[in-house]
């Protein structure tokens, strides 16, 4: 079940290469994402909040070399997956009206779809590392062909960023791997094992290297320059799979792999990790702030936000051994988590939002050169203000309960990092105010009179995340259930 | 008088001799416009090779052998090597076919002599075969003299084209010079051990001066380090795969290369292993040289040929961590599985070079643009090549590399910096590789007609393409193939 969810959007993309019709391979792309969707839904409603690692899949795939196919959801792969579905089929929604090599695009995606898909459900190091590294291709060919101005520096910085920091992690894969007994690269086995426990020379070494990969793909700083390129200059379905899955790959990694393989070492950097990600705030809100490219304002503003979810795992890591601070610990993960769900959602929809007005009415995207919009299209003002409103954390809405989480977790364990951290709220709050000011208020730009407000399938492409918003904002329970679960039992190990 | 059950062994290299023959002879019979038919015997005899190789395979149960008094090994890991040689001088043939019927359209490229082109690459395909199983100094000489031979002559084949001609003299010069020093290196090891035989040396080779041993290795290694372009014996390398005819350069990176691994692997890893050098330390050193020399010198080139030229010589670094870890389950099959992969992919990426060379009359990589409009099957087939040559999953070349660091961190942890040589050198040769799909996919096409492969040049792009994308996807039956040829190695 769980692996028909997984293969369905490729299948789909290998079908529609048979067809030359236009409406035919969007129907399929549509229909393969739309049913892999379903499946997963079907999968949520067998999914036991309570279990563990569950709907496992299992399979002999390279057992000369201890490698298998193995897959499972839990409550920290499941959220994410269902991101991945959602965020998946409202690209190709919003892709619609692409006519430039369609059928190579809406492949891509499907290929994309699948990949990430497989680095959330993957259970078996080998299998995890192919999608992993899967996802890098289509999405160099989706910013190199159908991107901005300078999409071929973009696509390829993207592509050797990554590719440093795959190779290192796959370094420490193999580390892992030769020090277990006996070896596998299944993960919860090497989890249980924690065989480079005892050579803690060996461990930094392997676990820099996942932090280099996953740190790269957060991105934290000062390993983010890729990240406002690669979004300004990504197609807009690009650019909200980009932020709205691709770096949650990296925030992923560090609470599924480094937090459980590495707590000792994890712990020792636990602080300076923390800065970092302090850092990744404060300079994400200040850049944010500069920018007069809508597109790269939201770019940095993701840079900001990943830093919120990096404080909550370090503040996790720097609790280790010490059972007093679980319950904070816990908190902080759980924030964590639910604040990848968030800005999925919310960053998601605002880079929509951004292309709705640049790709299909005004062609632009300076900041100051709007004015005024809020009454000459008014779902659009209100959508986009909602969704801004959310990023910067309005209570009642999905960002505020993710931080407040983050923040609530992390003050039990390093009171004054997290302290520090809260000035990157008030920074990004401004910045967002500030720019809802810039756009929508004021006197109206004689020079937008004709635009039109959004369309029936711009309108289905949003209004689901929009009310996500709201509806996770006012009552978070049943998805905070899911992943306190998961969470809970990280701590747990981690004690 | 050597038994005459011996004979039997040797049933693939008679074989082969005689098919070299029997080729000479078609090519007398046909006529000068249906030369291919030659290709096609030859690649339908190799084939036929491969019946008694695998009957070889099943009866070596008991373990390795070695006859003709040992001379000449039969073991695992000679059986992999002719199978290996078998198939690449297959699919090359195939290609040539095709490639010559191209090439005869433009008058310099134009070559009477078909018919004797495949003869002398199933002759070179007999040297592979016995150099990779000698384990005698004199008849690995002989053998790898007679590689060289017919190469030289292959490189030089298009005789009205000035850099055929080029190609094949400075092949000549440079394989001739490495081959003096080389012999050089075997007398002087002969005189020291007072045998030819590696077998004999392996046992002798610790009671010998050290400094007349490093003297003789370092000789060796010349004429081993020519042969699969390791750094610093790769000048050669570029001139001559640019000048050649495409084929034949897709030759030289697999068929000579794998043959020369052997050849190095079985006397360092046989012969002078035991004398207590420290090779790992020398081939490791070698082998990051040989990455980075060769990817940062890959990067500003424009000919596809010259750029693949480069590449060769950096995966030559890449299998060179395999011989520097050799020992240990994945160590001792790490070359093998690499050098297995690396044949697909860079036969594939050669013949669509062949494809688009004879089709364009050029092989600069600008004029790639828009591949994947005028020809969307073979862009995606080149895309393919070039990622299995980075190393993205989950293509063959993904599964070579991660074998490969396998075998150097399961050797000992002071290879890690191999490791992390290996890692840098992987993304900075991402950047060109991909350089020729950002012209295929990203850059539209200066002129829009449709590019056709002819069949049998399709049929030998598909079947690598295949390979490449099954063996990254399902390697489990390499990896027990190449594990059962190692064990055997002694």
């Amino acid at each position: 079940m769980l692996s028909l969810m997984l293969f369905l959007p490729l299948a789909g993309g290998i079908l529609l290469l048979f067809f030359r019709n236009p409406r035919a391979i969007r129907g399929i792309a549509l229909g393969a994402s739309l049913l892999s969707l379903y499946v997963a839904v079907v999968l949520l409603g067998r999914f036991n909040p309570r279990g563990g690692m569950q709907l496992v899949e299992s399979a002999t795939w390279i057992p000369s070399v201890g490698i298998s196919y193995t897959v499972g959801l839990d409550g920290l792969s499941l959220p994410l997956v269902l991101l991945t579905q959602v965020l998946s089929a409202v690209s190709i929604v919003y892709s619609w009206r692409v006519e430039l090599r369609l059928k190579e695009y809406m492949f891509l995606l499907l290929l994309l779809q699948t990949a990430m898909l497989g680095v959330f459900v993957a259970l078996d190091f080998f299998l995890f590392y192919i999608f992993w590294e899967v996802t890098l291709v289509p999405m160099y060919f989706l910013i190199g062909i159908w991107g901005g101005p300078r999409k071929e520096y973009a696509a390829i910085k993207f592509f050797l960023f990554t590719l440093v920091g795959s190779l290192a992690m796959l370094v420490g894969i193999l580390l892992l791997y030769f020090h277990a007994q006996p070896r596998t690269f299944h993960v919860l086995s090497l989890i249980q094992q924690q065989p480079l426990a005892r050579d803690l020379r060996l461990a930094t070494i392997a676990f820099w290297g996942f932090f280099l990969s996953f740190a790269i793909k957060v991105p934290m700083w000062p390993f983010h320059t890729w990240l406002p390129d690669a979004h300004v200059e990504a197609p807009t379905a690009g650019s909200v799979i980009l932020a709205g899955i691709l770096l949650k790959l990296g925030t992923y990694g560090f609470v599924r792999f480094s937090l459980p393989l590495f707590p000792q070492v994890f712990q020792q950097y636990a602080h300076l990790i923390a800065i970092l990600a302090l850092l990744g705030i404060i300079y994400g809100a200040l850049v944010s702030m500069a920018q007069m490219d809508l597109k790269k304002l939201v770019a940095y503003s993701s840079v900001n936000h990943m830093g919120y979810v990096m404080l909550g795992v370090a503040a996790a890591a720097a609790a280790y051994g010490q059972p007093a601070k679980a319950a904070a610990a816990t908190t902080a993960l759980n924030g964590a988590v639910f604040e990848m769900v968030a800005h999925g959602v919310i960053t998601g929809s605002l880079f929509m939002i951004v292309g709705v007005i640049y790709d299909y009415r005004a062609h632009t995207r300076g900041v100051n050169e709007f004015g005024g919009l809020g009454a000459l299209l008014p779902v659009y003002t209100g959508i986009t203000t909602i969704a801004m409103l959310a990023s910067l954390g309005l209570p009642g809405l999905m960002g505020f309960v993710a931080e407040f989480l983050i923040f609530l977790g992390s003050f039990g364990v390093f009171p004054a990092l997290a302290a520090t951290g809260l000035v990157g709220i008030v920074i990004t709050a401004a910045m967002f105010l500030w720019t809802i000011q810039r756009i929508f208020l004021g006197p109206p730009n004689p020079r937008w009179k004709g635009l039109l407000d959004l369309d029936t399938r711009e309108l289905v492409a949003l209004v689901p995340l929009v009310a996500a918003m709201v509806i996770f904002g006012l009552y978070p329970r049943p998805l905070l259930e899911i992943i306190d679960t998961a969470m809970a039992a990280v701590v747990a190990a981690l004690r | 008088m050597p038994p005459v059950g011996d004979l039997w062994t040797l049933a693939p290299e008679l074989w082969l001799a005689a098919l070299g023959l029997i080729l000479l002879g078609v090519d007398l019979l046909v006529g000068q416009g249906s030369k291919r038919a030659v290709g096609w015997v030859a690649v339908g005899g190799l084939l036929l090779a491969l019946l008694p190789t695998g009957g070889l395979a099943a009866s070596l149960q008991g373990g390795a052998r070695r006859i003709f008094f040992d001379t000449y090994a039969v073991d695992g890991f000679a059986i992999f090597f002719k199978v290996l040689a078998l198939l690449a001088t297959a699919l090359v043939i195939l290609a040539s076919t095709d490639y010559f019927r191209a090439a005869a359209q433009r008058p310099e490229d134009a070559s009477r002599f078909e018919g004797e082109f495949y003869a002398l690459l199933v002759f070179t395909s007999l040297g592979l075969v016995l150099m990779a199983a000698s384990a005698d100094l004199i008849l690995l000489a002989l053998s790898i003299e007679l590689v060289s031979l017919t190469s030289y002559v292959l490189a030089g084949y298009l005789k009205g084209n000035p850099r055929s001609n080029e190609a094949g003299l400075k092949y000549f010069l440079f394989g001739a010079a490495a081959s003096a020093l080389m012999f050089y290196g075997f007398s002087i090891l002969y005189g020291l051990t007072g045998t030819t035989s590696l077998y004999v040396i392996a046992q002798k080779v610790a009671q010998v001066p050290r400094p007349a041993l490093m003297v003789s290795l370092a000789l060796m290694l010349a004429g081993f380090g020519f042969k699969i372009s390791m750094v610093p014996f790769h000048q050669w390398t570029p001139d001559v795969y640019e000048g050649a005819p495409t084929p034949v350069a897709a030759f030289l990176s697999v068929g000579s290369k794998a043959a020369g691994f052997a050849v190095l692997l079985r006397v360092v890893a046989v012969a002078i292993a035991p004398s207590g050098l420290d090779v790992v330390t020398l081939v490791a050193v070698l082998s990051a040289v040989s990455m980075f020399l060769g990817n940062l010198l890959a990067l500003p080139q424009r000919n596809i040929k010259r750029m693949l030229a480069y590449s060769s010589i950096s995966h030559a670094g890449f299998i060179l961590i395999g011989v520097a870890a050799f020992g240990g389950p994945f160590g001792n099959s790490g070359l093998l599985v690499y050098l297995f992969t690396y044949m697909f992919f860079t036969l594939g990426a050669f013949f669509v070079a062949a494809l688009i060379g004879a089709r364009l009359g050029s092989d600069e990589i600008p004029d790639y643009a828009g591949l994947s409009q005028r020809g969307p099957g073979l862009a995606f087939l080149m895309a393919l090549f070039m990622l299995s040559l980075t190393g993205i999953p989950p293509t063959a070349g993904f599964f070579a590399k991660f074998y490969i660091f396998a075998a150097a961190i399961e050797r000992s942890p002071a290879l890690l910096w191999l490791v992390a040589a290996g890692v840098i050198n992987s993304v900075i040769s991402l950047y060109y590789y991909v350089g020729v799909i950002r012209a295929m996919y990203l850059l539209p096409p200066a002129d829009p007609t449709p590019i056709r492969g002819p069949s049998a040049l399709r049929a030998a792009l598909w079947i690598t393409g295949a390979a490449t994308l099954l063996l990254g996807l399902y390697p489990q039956p390499l990896i027990v193939f190449a594990r059962t040829a190692s064990l055997l190695l002694p």
